[in-house]
């Protein structure tokens, strides 16, 4: 009695199994569960039957059509399956092909040790300032305690250009930062608490000196800001800067009129290829009255430190960068490493 | 300061190695530059005495010698010197010897006869560049004594690089008061005692000029100017950097650098008449001992006789009075002159001396006549002769003032608690012989040798350095905690360079002095530009006012190293002559010195890759990479004329009004010139108004959808777009939220000379949906302010 059934089942299974295409699949299933097919014409046979037998009977063939129905379902899901694996597998990529850009572009060395710095010592609270490069003698030299006829304001050592300030003294380009320790100090109370980075220049030129550098200044007047004070920063900005405690720090006395007593800051790693030798880093020390009064202030109130240093050397010390030529070159292959 | 370790030991003789020394120098503010032996080590180099010398039988220019070498038995020793002879007491080189030159010394047979050593000339031994015969030492030498200790080789050079505040330290009697001070140990200083005179015979002197503070002299009579500076002497001034010359001259550079105490030595029978120390005078002119001939002035400082200046006071001496080989009767000049009488002075002549380094610093006013009398032991010692009176003239030296120094702001300035007490004996043994107040205030009065020492803070810096730099502890800075955040409004240059960088360009640093031609191509014209007084170079002379000359350099030498595409940018000062600026705190009148940032590109645009675009870089796609870095802001970009820039493919910046900068391809012109194989595209504008942004203010997003509209419109094609895009934004509809070109055609369905725009306009309502005839009302009203304006039809 089933037989016949089963047999449809079957030849409808068999037949989705082999088709390939979603339209094909649906004439199949017309064939079977269509206006005219051999399921429908099945069901349109019950009419003729008793009662109970077409209940019977309608079951069955209801339990046929549901197999059917599902042969017919999973079949589809298999054939679209099929269809988007073969789509995966046509549009896979060559991954590992570069990606399209435009190419890397990057940040000059010394910038980048310029920006350090200025992170390092804002983190303690330092201001950033900046101002003029073409510098007048009384800033540049007078206001930091320079005296008159000092070897350092000599055309063998000091840019002037062709301009006069307003007392008929040729202006000139800063020698050092610290013109802008006179500039901010004047324009501040205490405490003062700045650094300043920024292009030097000096009448040299050989494989050592460029006669265009930079120099970062840093100031800090307070009224109880020493000596030791100015050991603490410094020694903690180098270790700080170069990522490690395994160096070695000194201070040594020097001379510089700004600054009395004045430091001289020597460094020496532990490790690495400059290891075992004092390099010079820094030029230190508390400010001279003499500066402070010229900053506006009283120097029975206000004392502190300043300290200068070369941003070439930090950067050269830091890459391990034997040459400062270098940096002015402006040869792509040579500054594309530090993007 | 150059000197030899034994010369300062002979003054102060701490229990300290040479490198414990050295360190201790430097660690004082006296930097040891070098510190070099004199000479390499000398093993098996004795003292040795040649007691016989006959002639070699089979080579006419060697000669057999016996030699004793202190060992009981004597050497055989082959030897080819000119000067060898019997009784000559030499160094020789005894077999396993090995000298500087890598000669190993063996028993070998020369021509023959075996020689057992070699007796040895200074220049074998390293000591110097003499090979004229073997080095003669003093009949006296020690035989066998090691050659090195006896010759005082185991000695070592110091040069001393002395801050300019240090005269004092410009002596080698200096350089062991520091030591002294600093170890506590005896210092003996030079014998400086009278030595009387035995005659009258004095020469006239007369101070004019009150830089001339003091003046002590001594005429010595009857000198033998042919006797030869002993050894030790030479051997002293050879290690402190000393030619030798004779021994008069030899005499007083030895005092000098003995005592820090400059003399000089004329030619008394060549003085005319007395000698007057007074300014020079317009018209006259000196010969000096260097050969230099001078034309004097009234700031500079002469030794005169009757017939005009003979001598630079404090500088140098002049050749007409120099005492020479026939020098028999000299007068010896022991002087004070004033530092600012002499500062600066040599510099200008373009030369230094050692006693101008020394007057321009100060030297000391107190030791005059001890340098006198130990110059006059020295020359009757090496020269014989009589000597005359010290005459001593005073006209004034320095003024010493006590200096006060209060503890607690020592304390206070240096950060560590030394004692009131170690203060004091810091300055007691500095030879400061401080003198304490019931108050605790310690009072100094400057020694004639410090120039350096004249307020509060010269004392406390002697007290740190002496206590010990390293001594003073590295505190982490205490101070109250206060925030600094950058107002929100401000952008960073730094935050400007990451932009430049992520948009694929390099940074580079150049010169901000450049070639004056770059200036004239690039420029902003000559008027604007400023020169350097003193370039060091000519392609360094002038400072300039654009950064574009730079970056042209750059791209060259890039291209010239076989890139082949390059894009640089610089963030530096341009500047500029103008008058309208003033001084400010951050200004300086007459010039303006803007920071600018500028860039070029060329060459493909992308990296040459797979899947990348492969054409060059244009004016628009730099105009869009400046776009970029002024995002958010919005600059305006007028067609203008650079003459730096291609005339039609260059464009001035502006932002709210205000010219920035500019922005455009390389004219053809420099492109040539410069030998540049592809052509740049440059920018360059003014940092500090791309730094300013506005504060952002939020406003209602609608929540209902927004309506599109195409319009393509024909205008001829010289009308700019930014001209059709300025009209459209008078009268612009509140309903139209934005409006833009996006596109451009020209070609087949479009007339010549004419160009097809497309804009979009999208239109949206906070409150409502908009309807379709609205949109086509802004839609008409786009076509007819174009028409109106610009002749424009509609598509």
């Amino acid at each position: 009695m089933n037989d016949p059934l089963d047999s449809i089942v079957a030849q409808a299974l068999a037949q989705f199994a082999v088709l390939e295409e979603p339209a094909q699949l649906e004439q199949a299933k017309a064939r079977f569960l269509g206006k005219s097919g051999a399921i429908t014409d099945l069901l349109k046979g019950l009419r003729d039957l008793p009662a109970d037998e077409k209940r019977v009977a309608g079951a069955s063939i209801n339990l046929a059509k549901e197999r059917i129905e599902q042969g017919l379902s999973e079949r589809r899901e298999a054939i679209a399956q099929a269809r988007l694996d073969a789509r995966l597998q046509e549009e896979a990529l060559d991954v590992t092909l570069p990606g399209r850009r435009r190419g890397a572009g990057g940040i000059h060395p010394v910038i980048r040790t310029w920006q350090r710095v200025e992170s390092i010592f804002r983190s303690i609270g330092f201001d950033v300032a900046d101002g003029p490069e073409i510098e007048s003698d009384w800033t540049n030299f007078t206001a930091l305690n320079n005296p008159e006829n000092h070897p350092a304001r000599s055309m063998q050592d000091t840019f002037y250009v062709d301009a006069k300030d307003a007392s008929g003294l040729p202006l000139l380009l800063r020698t050092h930062t610290s013109p802008m320790q006179v500039r901010h100090a004047r324009t501040h109370t205490p405490p003062v608490k700045v650094i300043a980075p920024g292009r030097t220049y000096r009448v040299d030129s050989d494989a050592t000196h460029s006669p265009m550098f930079h120099q970062v200044e840093g100031l800090w007047l307070d009224e109880q800001v020493s000596f030791a004070d100015l050991k603490g920063v410094y020694t903690e900005f180098l270790h700080r800067f170069f990522e490690t405690d395994a160096l070695r720090v000194r201070f040594r006395p020097s001379f510089f009129p700004f600054t009395e007593p004045s430091a001289e800051i020597d460094m020496m790693f532990d490790s690495g290829p400059l290891k075992g030798r004092w390099l010079e880093i820094s030029g230190a020390g508390q400010v001279h009255p003499a500066v402070i009064r010229n900053f506006g202030f009283d120097p029975e109130r206000v004392i502190g430190f300043a300290f200068g240093s070369g941003l070439e050397r930090l950067t050269m010390l830091r890459y391990g960068i034997g040459d400062l030529r270098l940096f002015f070159e402006g040869d792509l292959r040579f500054l594309s490493q530090f993007g | 300061m150059q000197f030899s370790e034994h010369w300062l030991r002979s003054m102060v003789d701490p229990d300290l190695t040479t490198e414990a020394l050295s360190d201790l120098l430097t660690m004082s503010g006296l930097e040891v530059e070098t510190c070099e032996p004199v000479a390499p080590p000398l093993d098996r180099v004795v003292v040795a005495a040649v007691l016989s010398v006959e002639r070699h039988p089979g080579a006419d220019k060697l000669a057999v010698c016996v030699v004793d070498a202190g060992e009981g038995a004597t050497r055989t020793i082959v030897c080819g010197a000119p000067n060898v002879r019997a009784g000559l007491r030499v160094p020789c080189a005894l077999p396993g010897a090995s000298l500087p030159g890598g000669i190993e010394i063996a028993v070998a047979k020369v021509r023959g006869i075996e020689s057992s050593g070699m007796l040895c000339s200074a220049r074998e031994l390293a000591l110097s560049d003499d090979h004229g015969g073997l080095l003669e030492l003093a009949a006296d030498a020690p035989v066998g004594q090691s050659f090195a200790a006896w010759y005082e080789l185991d000695d070592h050079r110091f040069l001393i690089k002395l801050t300019p505040n240090r005269a004092d330290c410009l002596s080698v009697l200096g350089v062991a008061r520091e030591v002294a001070a600093l170890t506590g140990a005896t210092l003996v200083p030079p014998p400086t005692t009278a030595v009387p005179a035995s005659h009258d015979r004095r020469h006239p002197v007369r101070i004019s000029d009150p830089a001339c503070g003091r003046f002590t002299g001594r005429v010595i009579t009857g000198v033998n100017p042919a006797a030869p500076t002993p050894e030790w002497m030479r051997r002293r001034l050879e290690r402190a950097g000393q030619r030798p010359i004779s021994a008069l001259v030899d005499v007083t550079n030895y005092v000098m650098l003995e005592l820090g105490r400059p003399l000089h030595v004329y030619d008394l029978d060549r003085l005319q008449g007395p000698i007057d120390v007074r300014m020079g005078r317009v018209g006259e002119r000196l010969e000096l001992l260097n050969g230099q001939t001078i034309d004097l002035a009234p700031d500079l400082l002469c030794i005169c006789d009757e017939r005009g200046p003979i001598g630079l006071a404090g500088i140098m001496g002049g050749e007409s009075t120099k005492a020479g080989d026939a020098t028999c009767n000299v007068f010896l000049e022991s002087a004070f002159f004033a530092p600012e009488a002499i500062a600066g002075r040599a510099r200008r002549l373009n030369f230094t001396s050692d006693a101008s380094h020394r007057f321009e610093r100060g030297v000391d006013f107190d030791n005059n006549r001890a340098g006198v009398e130990r110059a006059t032991r020295l020359i009757l010692d090496i020269c014989g002769g009589e000597p005359g009176p010290v005459e001593d003239l005073r006209a004034g030296v320095p003024l010493r003032s006590p200096i006060a120094l209060r503890p607690e702001r020592a304390r206070r300035v240096m950060g560590v608690p030394v004692s009131d007490a170690e203060m004091v004996a810091i300055f007691e043994r500095l030879g400061l012989h401080p003198e304490t107040e019931a108050s605790g205030v310690i009072h100094i009065v400057p020694p004639s040798y410090r120039f350096d020492l004249a307020i509060e803070e010269d004392l406390i810096e002697e007290v740190a350095r002496v206590y010990g730099f390293d001594r003073i502890p590295a505190a982490p800075p205490r101070a109250p905690a206060r925030m600094l955040a950058a107002p929100e409004t401000q952008r960073s240059l730094h935050a400007l360079r990451a932009r430049m960088a992520d948009a694929g360009f390099q940074e580079v640093i150049n010169f901000s002095f450049v070639d004056a031609a770059w200036e004239r191509d690039f420029g902003a014209g000559s008027d604007a530009a400023i020169a350097l007084l003193n370039p060091i170079a000519s392609q360094l002379s002038t400072m300039r006012t654009t950064l574009m000359g730079g970056l042209v350099a750059n791209v060259k030498f890039n291209l010239n190293r076989g890139a082949t595409r390059a894009r640089v940018f610089e963030v530096g000062r341009a500047f500029l002559r103008d008058g309208s600026a003033v001084d400010g705190p951050f200004a300086v009148a007459g010039i303006r010195q803007p920071q600018r940032i500028a860039a070029a590109a060329c060459g493909p645009l992308d990296e040459e890759l797979w899947g990348n675009t492969r054409r060059n870089v244009d004016f628009f796609d730099v105009k869009g990479d400046l776009e970029t870095l002024c995002a958010p802001l919005v600059p305006r970009f007028v067609p203008a004329m650079h003459p730096a820039l291609h005339p039609g493919r260059s464009a001035r910046v502006e932002l709210a009004g205000e010219v920035i900068g500019w922005v455009g391809e390389l004219h053809p012109q420099w492109v040539q010139d410069y030998q540049l194989q592809l052509v740049p595209v440059l920018f360059e504008v003014d940092a500090e108004p791309l730094q300013r942004l506005r504060f952002p203010v939020s406003a209602e997003v609608s929540k209902f959808p927004a309506v599109v509209r195409d319009v393509a419109l024909l205008v001829d094609e010289s009308i700019h777009a930014q001209d059709l895009l300025d009209a459209l934004e008078t009268d612009r509809p509140t309903s139209v939220s934005s409006l833009s070109l996006f596109d451009i055609y020209r070609g087949s369905g479009i007339p010549e000379g004419r160009k097809s725009l497309a804009f979009r306009v999208v239109m949206q309502d906070t409150q409502r949906t908009l309807t379709d005839v609205e949109a086509d009302a802004v839609r008409s009203w786009i076509v007819s302010v174009l028409k109106q304006k610009f002749g424009a039809e509609a598509r």
